[in-house]
């Protein structure tokens, strides 16, 4: 039987107010402290006792300008560490530039944790299903990582390592988050299945992204959620479409792509078998509406 | 202990909380206004739902010391003393409601998104009480309630 606990346990709380001073409690503390954001996951995992207490909470909020969204035409999108979800998804630059992305925080949670939950949060927690993955994955988002070392940025397709594991290490922070300009020509869709519409976790995420040159596909970037131990580019069905035409037959060939690649693991959710099949699914149909979305 | 300074319902507070306390338990325990519930307590149900600096947040998630500057407002901070707020009248008139534990995270919901969308579509309601679970109701009442809260507001 599950315990249910109702209070937290015991620790302590800094609220620094400039990143060296952040980055120099965490270079303190290492695993015993854990930088806070929206608190939408830690806060449950250390009252279910799923993660150890922390000695410490590092609550990042009061650090100037780790909020900010700003977008240049050459640089693309920077998403601050603590720009919440909703702030993300409402932004009239993200809506006009990236409106997949803006699509795909939609469908994350419910208002009161989208407005405190952030993007940064979401990647850094690195469950398989987590919503903004398969999406920054497509978009070919960086992350920068910052301590008191010195700072190096990391592409998303390198960032997770396993479920909630990542290449983050106990001192260091993701500062920001790089998303490129979209090209010319480009359309990208993130579709989610899960049983209910509303707080719920994907059984599948797919993320399409196709950039035409005419007719034909000069790249193609598709990415799952939920299917793998990380959130996942699919070279294999990437493959199958580029320098081809978006036709039913060229689609139908990188949906069953798609689907033999991925390894998804069979639990309450939901079984292997069906994930397989949902990806072939989702993935005809993210691909069957770019095709008929006008250039 | 920290110490920290929160408005609620207007009323200014100085208190001294453990740092691992959430704003629910400041709320509920310390100020002792129980209009606002526990449910899930890991910001599942939405019971906890209070407004913070304008926007809906699960009082639950909220660490005492983040609180530290806000302005709160809780369910208590609704009515003008006899006087329902407009939302308050609607779920009394139309129902919505049952048991009514789930009731005040509601209509701290629908307080949040009337400020932000007045008229809102069936779906914006959708979205907008997409993290509050009632489970008596089946949701035709309680939506009822939001329309015609919206009604009201506007009149």
């Amino acid at each position: 039987m599950t315990t249910f606990y109702r209070r937290l346990p015991r620790f302590d709380y800094v609220q620094p107010t400039s990143l060296d001073e952040a980055l120099s409690l965490l270079g303190r503390y290492k695993a015993d402290a854990k930088p806070l954001a929206g608190g939408t996951d830690l806060i449950p995992q250390v009252k279910g006792r799923d993660m150890a207490a922390p000695r410490v909470v590092v609550d990042l909020k009061a650090i100037p300008g780790l909020d900010a969204i700003t977008y240049d035409a050459t640089k693309g999108l920077t998403l601050g560490a603590m720009a919440t979800i909703a702030n993300v998804e409402r932004s009239v630059l993200v809506r006009e530039h990236y409106p997949m992305l803006s699509n795909a925080l939609t469908t994350m949670a419910s208002p009161q944790v989208r407005n405190r939950a952030t993007v940064t949060g979401n990647i850094c927690t690195a469950v398989p299903s987590a919503d903004s993955a398969p999406t920054l994955l497509v978009l070919e988002a960086v992350l920068k990582l910052v301590s008191q070392k010195g700072e190096r940025l990391v592409p998303i397709t390198q960032f997770f390592t396993g479920p909630r594991q990542t290449v983050l290490t106990y001192d260091e922070l993701i500062t920001e988050i790089r998303i490129p300009s979209p090209p010319p020509k480009s359309r990208g869709v993130y579709l989610k299945l899960s049983p209910r519409k509303s707080m719920d976790l994907a059984v599948v995420g797919v993320a399409a992204f196709v950039v035409r040159d005419g007719e034909t596909c000069k790249d193609v970037r598709i990415a799952l959620g939920a299917v793998a131990p990380t959130p996942i580019r699919e070279a294999r069905a990437e493959s199958a479409l580029l320098g081809k035409k978006l036709t039913d037959e060229s689609i139908e060939e990188a949906a069953s792509a798609a689907s033999s690649e991925c390894r998804p693991i069979d639990d309450h959710r939901a079984a292997r078998e069906y994930r397989c099949d949902m990806v072939y699914v989702l993935t005809r149909r993210a691909l069957t509406q770019i095709k008929e979305e006008a250039l | 202990m920290k110490e920290i300074r929160i408005t609620v319902n207007g009323k200014p507070y100085e208190l001294s909380v453990r740092p691992w306390a959430t704003l629910l338990e400041v709320i509920r325990e310390d100020l002792g206004l129980t209009g606002t519930k526990e449910g899930c307590g890991v910001g599942e149900c939405g019971a906890c739902t209070v407004i913070m600096n304008g926007k809906s947040v699960n009082a639950c998630l909220v660490l005492a010391p983040e609180a530290d500057g806000k302005e709160i407002t809780t369910i208590e901070g609704l009515a003008q003393g006899e006087k329902l707020d407009p939302i308050q009248q609607a779920f009394y008139e139309i129902g919505g409601l049952q048991c009514g534990f789930c009731t005040p995270g509601m209509i701290m919901s629908t307080k949040a998104l009337l400020a932000e969308t007045p008229e809102p579509t069936d779906h914006e309601i959708r979205k907008g009480l997409e993290g509050n679970f009632c489970r008596c109701t089946g949701y035709t009442k309680i939506f009822e309630s939001v329309r015609e809260a919206s009604r009201k507001s506007r009149r």
